[in-house]
């Protein structure tokens, strides 16, 4: 048949499953919002306040529902206003597609109003991307956009398509396989023998007495959990996750001894730091996992799984590296290994967390003019029972966030991990909001970022989403004043912040506001709002200068933290908790 | 990267990388911006067709005590219009490279002598003027090196080298 090129836009996001476009028109991409007039009982596009949410929003609504997310802005500002967004969904491996506006082909290149090489700008931000200037060629480049996304590691991959080429007609026929020359979802670097590796993973997981398992989000983008849970249950082997890993393991499974890393607790960083064998599945040893690489896990074999080989031995060298999907190795792994337990080094585990235990801060019973972050995560998460998807921010209540809530559904938790973008969580309740609409979904965000993305409560109410967002307010960039007091010498620059009136704020968007200053007032505001139908804005005002312990310091060891104090019930002599060293 | 580093600092020496790509705009582009974005260091880079139009060929250079080879090939095959990536670096290979020197010439004596030493390198005179000559050589980059050392007390004016081309025996 015969369509236009704005057509055969609508037609592929509609053939490849999607029926969500989160955009913002503009000139260069008119016609394909005039074609979107006759897709609109078939797509729901959702008008967002600035493009970068727009491609927030589809990150989150990938994460979301395994779908690739799509995002569609204009030439020039529109196009580079998503560029942080697709920094994101590169950084943390979400498929998502971006469709851009370009100006007309005969333009290209001559500084036209609102042109920008935007192929050029997002080249190393994207998996890959394209520009159009031929609608012969728009059916074929459409189709391998969304094949590249999301196949192997998912990534952002942006289409930016001429003007005239949205206008010109062009024979349409839906493409069911893509065939290309260079592209493959896996591509191991060179032979690899995957029985033989197999086997030795195998007599590494025989011969070790202190194994730790190192599990990551590419359990959750192969949706390998079931398959992950029976090789942890037979192999017996503790499960340290990373920041994105959460949720691909309910955290009141025996086994998970829940995040690692920079803010992970202390016996899950010594339980690694310790051990014999680390099983990697699916992660990219960050260095907010590592620490100090030079350190790190110094007497531990390594067997490390990824579907990206550009991941093997690029942090950590593995002494068993396979280029695969977690998924088909465990399902070969699983039968051979045999089931163990390992009772001495659970009790080992067990004895360092005992000594994490008795360092939570929710031990503290605050008093009633008093509240800290930690009591509000532990708040929502025991009023929702769990039973919710939570987006969070970037900085310190995202910490407390991971080690405040247990993640007991799979993939709960939606935070913006590589790039640590701030502004991430209304954009990504939204998207999320979109992907599971039953679900209750709460967005998690500081007082800083949440200023970054407060036009998107325009589009809440625009949407009438049903979303409660919580804004932990200490008028500080928090992480970045707890860096500031830890690192350099107290010495604060530009990290105080005035903050609106967030109910007043709330009101004026017509959403419900409320404000919570001490527990009690916290447990009644989150009833109320998880009672009302409608979107809620909670501002939860929190003491000022608190630090999200244990830390590990850019560049120092896992066994290098610094430790919550013994007995942080120690409030009266001020919020400077104690530092001490363990070893 | 670090790790990476030090293996590589083992085994110093330089890699060659033969890249098939697809022949289309901005490929080039692609490659360099990996190069750099992910600080790899590289000698030379030469791109050129190939018997078939629509695909290029790249011959990539490295050194590998500052940047690990196996790395540099598993990245350039994330990228989509990359189609194969072989390190030739060990297997028997023609190795060459060309180079256009532009030597000074200040009397008929210098010119006779770097007629001379051109032969000797089976290189060519391919320009002559008044007070200089273009010489071409072809070879592997040594020969190169060594006929440049030799007419360094004449006065290099000007040199442009292709950087290596290579092919697999057989």
């Amino acid at each position: 048949m015969k369509l236009t090129g704005a057509q055969v836009i609508w037609e592929t996001i509609l053939q490849q499953g999607t029926n969500i476009v989160f955009g913002y028109p503009g000139g260069a991409i008119l016609p394909t919002y005039d074609a979107l007039v006759d897709y609109q009982d078939r797509v729901h596009h959702v008008l967002v306040r600035h493009e970068e949410n727009a491609a927030l929003a589809a990150d989150a609504y990938f994460r979301a529902t395994g779908k690739v997310g799509v995002c569609m802005a204009t030439s020039g500002p529109g196009a580079t206003n998503l560029v942080t967004g697709l920094a994101n969904a590169m950084m943390d491996s979400s498929a998502v597609v971006a469709i851009t506006g370009q100006v007309a082909s005969h333009l290209v290149g001559s500084d036209a109003f609102q042109e920008t090489d935007v192929t050029g700008v997002t080249l190393p931000i994207t998996k890959h991307n394209y520009l159009v200037m031929d609608v012969n060629e728009l059916p074929q480049v459409m189709a391998e956009a969304f094949y590249i996304a999301r196949s192997g590691r998912p990534g952002p991959v942006l289409v930016d398509i001429c003007k005239d080429v949205q206008q010109k007609m062009v024979d349409y026929e839906p493409i069911t396989s893509v065939q290309m020359r260079g592209y493959r979802a896996i591509k191991p670097h060179g032979r690899q023998n995957i029985p033989a590796l197999l086997q030795r993973a195998k007599e590494l997981i025989d011969h070790a007495r202190r194994p730790v398992i190192l599990a990551g989000q590419g359990i959750k983008h192969g949706n390998a959990h079931e398959e992950f849970r029976e090789f942890v249950e037979k192999s017996g082997i503790p499960v340290a996750t990373t920041l994105l890993g959460i949720g691909v393991l309910s955290e009141d499974h025996p086994l998970n001894l829940r995040m690692m890393g920079m803010h992970g607790e202390a016996y899950v960083n010594q339980a690694i730091a310790n051990a014999d064998l680390l099983i990697a599945l699916g992660m990219r040893f960050d260095d907010r996992v590592t620490g100090n690489l030079k350190t790190y896990a110094k007497n531990a074999r390594v067997i490390h799984v990824d579907i990206d080989a550009a991941e093997i031995n690029k942090n950590v060298p593995a002494d068993v590296g396979i280029v695969a999907s977690v998924k088909d190795i465990l399902r070969e792994l699983t039968p051979m290994i045999e089931k163990r337990s390992y009772p001495a080094w659970m009790e080992q585990i067990n004895e360092w967390r005992a000594d994490t235990k008795a360092r939570d801060v929710l031990n503290v019973e605050l008093p009633d003019d008093m509240l800290l972050a930690p009591h509000v995560m532990r708040a929502i998460w025991e009023e929702t029972k769990g039973e919710c998807t939570i987006c969070t921010d970037v900085g310190q209540h995202q910490m407390w966030e991971t080690q405040y809530f247990q993640h007991t559904r799979k993939n709960q938790l939606i935070t913006s991990g590589g790039l640590g973008t701030m502004g991430f969580a209304l954009p990504a309740a939204i998207g999320a909001k979109f992907g599971r609409p039953d679900d209750e979904v709460w967005a998690i965000a500081g007082d800083g970022g949440f200023q970054m993305s407060i036009p998107e409560l325009a589009t809440v109410m625009q949407e009438n989403l049903n979303i409660k967002i919580a804004i932990i307010n200490n008028n500080f960039l928090g992480m970045v004043r707890q860096w500031q007091e830890l690192m350099h010498n107290h010495r604060y620059s530009a990290v105080e912040m005035w903050t609106p009136d967030f109910v007043k704020l709330a009101q004026a968007y017509g959403m419900c506001g409320m404000r919570a200053t001490n527990m009690k007032e916290t447990r009644e505001v989150i009833r109320r709002a998880r009672e009302h139908n409608g979107p809620v804005l909670i501002e939860f005002v929190v003491e000022k200068e608190t630090n999200v312990f244990p830390m590990i310091q850019p560049g120092k060891s896992l066994n290098e933290m610094t430790r919550r104090p013994i007995q942080p019930a120690a409030l009266g002599g001020g919020m400077e908790f104690m530092r001490e060293k363990t070893h | 990267m670090l790790i990476d580093r030090i293996e590589a600092q083992k085994n110093p020496t330089k890699h060659t990388l033969v890249a098939l790509v697809e022949n289309k705009p901005g490929v080039l582009n692609r490659v360099a911006s990996l190069m750099r974005r992910r600080n790899f260091n590289i000698e030379s880079l030469a791109v050129g067709t190939t018997e078939d139009p629509t695909i290029s060929r790249m011959t990539i250079v490295i050194d590998a005590s500052k940047t690990n080879a196996a790395l540099v090939e598993r990245n350039l095959y994330k990228l989509v219009n990359v189609i194969d990536v072989q390190d030739v670096t060990n297997l028997p290979t023609v190795v060459r490279e060309l180079a256009l020197i532009k030597v000074r010439v200040t009397d008929a004596q210098h010119r006779g002598e770097i007629k001379q030493i051109a032969d000797m390198f089976q290189s060519q005179v391919v320009d002559v003027a008044k007070e200089s000559l273009i010489i071409e050589v072809t070879g592997e980059e040594q020969k190169v090196d060594s006929i440049l050392s030799v007419l360094q007390d004449y006065g290099i004016l000007e040199v442009v080298r292709t950087g290596r081309i290579a092919m697999t025996r057989g």
